[in-house]
């Protein structure tokens, strides 16, 4: 058993100041003073978690942060399956990003659907004296021509873009028109705008607004007749297929979900949208801006749920469902119910071996705080986290709904901050990145990504919650952290053999 | 009916084939996505099969798609990280550096480490010389490097940061010592490749060795010596190839300095301690390869301009082009011995031996496939040379890094062998012109790395995974590509592949029960 739950509070409370005060000795006294803003031990009751958020990182310090590239095409507009998102740039930035990120989908890819496909304009130095315009311009004829199925074409932008003074709103107008009113999308995600991946979800949010919703008649493309039970999901990328097993329980209960943002999401339902009676929103930090707009546009309410977990599903259930008529509200008691015996089950099997356990999580959007229930479900305690992106608003959530006393609080963790918190408070498990997987697991300690899922998932709902469970007890429980240390090591040296 | 179960735990791949989820993503499909006539989907795909449309596939100018090379600073990080207790830090927009880092972590399953010196909007504008002196200070102090290795990402190319004077003035501001070790290459996303970064942050360490530290150091006088130097270039099998290399050299008795060797520190154990720096070019044998008798290279399109520089430092230089088989392997070993004076011993001999006894044994079954190859532009040359050996055809062979001189290096390939009579390469092309080529003049087998999976399930060529990135099989950087054993290793990787897909193709009882053979 871990360190941290045979102390105290209060002793848990002084150990992590003490190991704040450790790590800031390592940096210089100018960045010390900066970095000693981002890290805090949280104390019950107060509104936030103590500590500044959504600054510039620090140079050379190893941050685990991305760009805005990221936030808008790795994250918000990539998901979107029957359009095409162009890396406009050189070749770099689309081929990291390139099918990395478990967006799942069902489409003739290639053909009708092109989530996995890396499309660039691949920039050459001649592109950079001369402009892109004249190139993506061209590269949109060619698209027409070799995939006329597409639905419509972003642009989305790397460094060079901005820095060179290329004008792909007018690329983007010309040719819509050329196109008969295409659905064609500029998006000024340079990566060095803003101070991580959010500035990207939100320049991306914004162009949804200005180049979708701003220029289709709702009417465009959906077909269905509207039902007082229409709902969109917001904010589940459909990672590992999360915003199908939140899907399910969604239609189960009653209610019929219009559109899916962004995962396994196409224009049509981004377009419909505005048809929906709630927005139910799942990663706040990437896409309240849009349901905001939403409901200042069109009157749509949203509410925050939280699919990890059967107390916060549970919870979720009942309060999207309190936006509707008591059949709504009955749909969601029969879900709770008809899930319960797996939920039991899933329970009976996994809390007895990791009951106890402690977590410590570094990562981005809604899961620093959201998965810490469903550890919770299963007896086990998130004693350190902290958002790679995150925003105050992030870190009010929660520190008024999800994080105990004296949890160890780190914003824009840098690689040499967390190998020493870990090494220091040694969890039984860190759920972070794959930047990071390898570091801790080389310490000894188990590990599982929480972006991808570790090539897992769904953890969504309760059909993903039993693979949840049944991942970390794999992480924590594997046989192999009993062999890290050679039985040699550390032993009473073995008297010489009978041989010798 | 409940399809989950806490019994038996369905994953991804098993759960969303249940008949609820399957009804309910028809259901969206249906009334919300706006779809396609299924009719008008099956027929553009037949469409994209046709020659027709490789033709304009082909005619594309401004558009690239699924292109198999990434950017500089990859390569120059991948460089940076086989030198002694070095740090790469990469000038510029720090989601970049995240990428890097994610990429290669993905492929080797190891930790990359590396930073970033975070430019942001203001740094666009004024420039990034206080991230560079900020972010100098802050390496060194949080991470105690013994070198830090500075690339550009394109943000900085574009706005014309000059590292030189950069670092210069970021020393005199006092970020770290006056003497301490700060190479430089500019690497620009938008020239090259990765292969190309590696060149230049290559040509950058020696350059800051040999020619006296920016200004800062007497330039070295070279005394010649015996030893040669050996340089893997971007490989994605740098751990196994550098191990076997090593022992290659130990075997000849050869006095040997490796440069960029980055084998160890993508090779850590798990122990209990996470190495951040392991193993690596001593920064005292980087100096002091000043001095070598000779330099090789094992891939000409990855030192081009590294070899023209130690060229210049009065030494022999070899260039090989990824050399896998029994004739490139007998090339290198002679070469060596002919610089070395050192015999080729009777061990190497008899491994000699061995894969021409595994090529007789097997050839029977590769004799006459084609292949087509994609990858980077020596590997390129060094599987289709190999191919040929076994008499295979290497029918297409395409590389999006590759250039004219490649190419006609190529068919001159092509040309030594009657295998390579209908064999063709393709520069600068992509995985996307690739898939007209295996629809419009089909091959046996495809090889390549992860993305060809897109391939094979697009047009059925079955993939035999050999390349950068690997990202959805493990371990196989552990395993040399190199020499007689790594040739051999490559052997078994194509012979599997062809007698799994024998199998597959004669598994179904009652209808090929014959051909499904116990013995082959």
């Amino acid at each position: 058993m871990s360190r941290a739950t045979t102390q105290s509070v209060a002793e848990i409370k002084a150990r992590n100041k003490q190991l704040i005060d450790e790590v800031l000795k390592a940096y210089p006294e100018k960045t010390a003073k900066r970095r000693a803003k981002h890290l805090s031990v949280h104390e019950a009751g107060k509104s936030d978690c103590g500590v500044k958020s959504n600054i510039k990182s620090i140079p050379g310090v190893m941050t685990i942060r991305g760009c805005a590239y990221a936030g808008s095409k790795g994250v918000v507009w990539g998901p979107i399956k029957d359009m095409i998102h162009i890396s406009h740039g050189p070749v770099g930035c689309g081929q990291y990003s390139w099918g990395s990120r478990r967006n799942y989908y069902v489409g003739t890819t290639g053909i009708d659907t092109f989530v996995t496909l890396q499309f660039t304009s691949d920039f050459q130095e001649k592109d950079i004296v001369f402009g892109g315009d004249k190139k993506v311009t061209k590269l949109i004829d060619e698209l027409q021509e070799l995939f006329p199925l597409n639905r419509g074409i972003t642009i989305q932008s790397e460094c060079p873009i901005g820095l060179i003074g290329d004008d792909i709103e007018a690329v983007s107008r010309e040719k819509s028109k050329e196109y008969g009113g295409k659905t064609i999308v500029p998006v000024r995600c340079e990566g060095f705008r803003g101070v991580s991946q959010s500035l990207g979800h939100h320049i991306a949010n914004d162009a949804v607004r200005d180049w979708i919703f701003d220029k289709s008649a709702p009417e465009a493309s959906s077909k269905f007749e509207p039902t007082p039970y229409d709902v969109a999901i917001i904010g589940d990328y459909n990672i590992g297929g999360d915003a199908w097993s939140s899907r399910i329980l969604l239609e189960e209960m009653g209610l019929r979900v219009i559109a899916q943002w962004s995962g396994d999401g196409s224009l049509a339902e981004l377009e419909a949208t505005p048809k929906a009676k709630l927005n139910i929103l799942h990663c706040y930090r990437s896409m309240n801006y849009i349901s905001r707009h939403m409901e200042e546009k069109f009157g749509i309410p949203w509410c925050e749920y939280n699919f990890f977990g059967p107390s916060k599903i549970a919870e979720s259930l009942r309060k999207i469902a309190s936006f509707f008529d008591d059949r709504i509200k009955e749909g969601a008691e029969r879900v709770i119910e008809k899930y319960q015996p797996l939920v039991d089950a899933v329970t009976a099997k996994y809390l007895p071996r990791l009951e106890g356990k402690t977590v410590m999580l570094f990562v981005g959007g809604l899961r620093p705080r959201h998965v810490i229930g469903a550890y919770e479900d299963l007896g086990m305690d998130v004693v350190g986290t902290g958002y790679e992106f995150g925003h105050n608003d992030d870190y009010q959530r929660t520190a008024q709904h999800y994080v105990k006393d004296g949890t160890l609080i780190y914003d824009d963790v840098t690689g040499y901050e967390f190998e020493r918190f870990v090494e220091n408070i040694r969890p039984d498990l860190v759920g972070s990145g794959i930047k990071e997987k390898y570091v801790f697991q080389k310490m000894g300690v188990p590990f599982r990504q929480m972006h991808s899922w570790d090539y897992s998932g769904p953890y969504h709902g309760y059909d993903g919650f039993a693979i949840f469970a049944r991942d970390m007890d794999m992480a924590i429980n594997s046989p192999i952290w009993g062999k890290t240390t050679a039985p040699w090591k550390d032993a009473p040296r073995p008297s010489l053999m009978a041989a010798e | 009916m409940m399809t989950q179960n806490a019994e038996h735990i369905l994953d991804h791949s098993e759960l969303f084939r249940g008949d609820e989820y399957q009804q309910m993503l028809a259901n969206k499909k249906a009334l919300f996505e706006n779809p396609h006539d299924p009719a008008e989907v099956d027929r553009i795909r037949e469409w994209s099969k046709t020659p027709e449309y490789r033709e304009k596939n082909f005619a594309r100018e401004a558009l690239t798609v699924n292109p198999a090379k990434a950017c500089q600073p990859l390569g120059a990080v991948f460089a940076a990280l086989g030198f002694e207790r070095t740090l790469p830090f990469v000038h510029g927009s720090q989601g970049c550096v995240a990428y890097y880092r994610s990429h290669l972590s993905r492929h080797f399953k190891e930790p990359t480490s590396c930073v970033s010196s975070s430019m942001t909007e203001d740094a666009a504008v004024f420039g990034g010389l206080n991230n560079l002196t900020d972010g100098l200070a802050n390496s060194y102090n949080m991470y105690k490097p013994k070198m830090i290795a500075v690339a550009t990402t394109c943000m900085a190319e574009v706005i014309g940061d000059d590292l030189n004077a950069f670092i210069k003035t970021s020393k005199e501001k006092g970020s770290v010592p006056a003497d301490y070790d700060v190479p430089f290459a500019h690497t620009p996303a938008f020239v090259g490749s990765h292969v190309t970064g590696y060149d230049n942050t290559l040509k950058g360490i020696l350059e800051h060795f040999w020619d006296g530290k920016a200004g800062t150091a007497p330039k070295l006088q070279r005394k010649a010596n015996n030893t040669i130097n050996f340089i893997g270039g971007f490989d994605g099998y740098t751990v196994g190839n550098m191990r076997e290399i090593k022992r290659i050299f130990e075997l000849m008795g050869i006095g040997y300095t490796i440069l960029a060797d980055n084998s160890d520190v993508f090779d850590t154990p798990t122990d209990g301690e996470f190495r951040m720096y392991d193993g690596g070019t001593t920064l005292k044998d980087a100096a002091d390869a000043v001095h070598a008798k000779a330099t090789i290279s094992m891939q000409q399109y990855c030192t081009e301009k590294t070899l023209a520089f130690v060229k210049g430092h009065d030494q022999e230089v070899v260039a090989f082009n990824h050399p896998l088989g029994v004739g490139a392997t007998d090339d290198f070993l002679m070469t060596l011995s002919r610089i070395t004076n050192k015999a080729i011993p009777n061990a190497l001999e008899r491994e000699r031996g061995r894969l021409v006894d595994a090529m007789a044994d097997s050839s029977a079954h590769v004799h006459g496939k084609k292949f087509a190859i994609y990858g980077d532009p020596d590997l390129c040359y060094g599987l289709a040379a190999f191919l040929l050996e076994l008499g295979a055809e290497p029918t297409h062979v395409l590389s999006t890094n590759g250039g004219k001189g490649w190419e006609k290096k190529m068919q001159a390939l092509f040309a030594s062998s009657p295998f390579g009579k209908n064999c063709r390469a393709f520069p600068g092309k992509d995985l996307w012109h690739m898939r007209s080529l295996l629809f419009t003049e089909p091959v046996d087998f495809l090889i390549g790395n992860t993305y060809g999976k897109y391939l094979e399930r697009d047009t059925g060529t079955p993939l035999i995974r050999i390349g950068f990135p690997i990202f959805d099989r493990h371990h196989h950087h552990r395993y040399p590509v190199w020499g007689y054993q790594g040739s051999m290793n490559v052997l078994v990787k194509i012979l599997d592949k062809i007698f799994d897909e024998i199998d597959r193709k004669t598994s179904s009882v009652g209808k090929t029960d014959y051909s499904f053979d116990i013995i082959r």
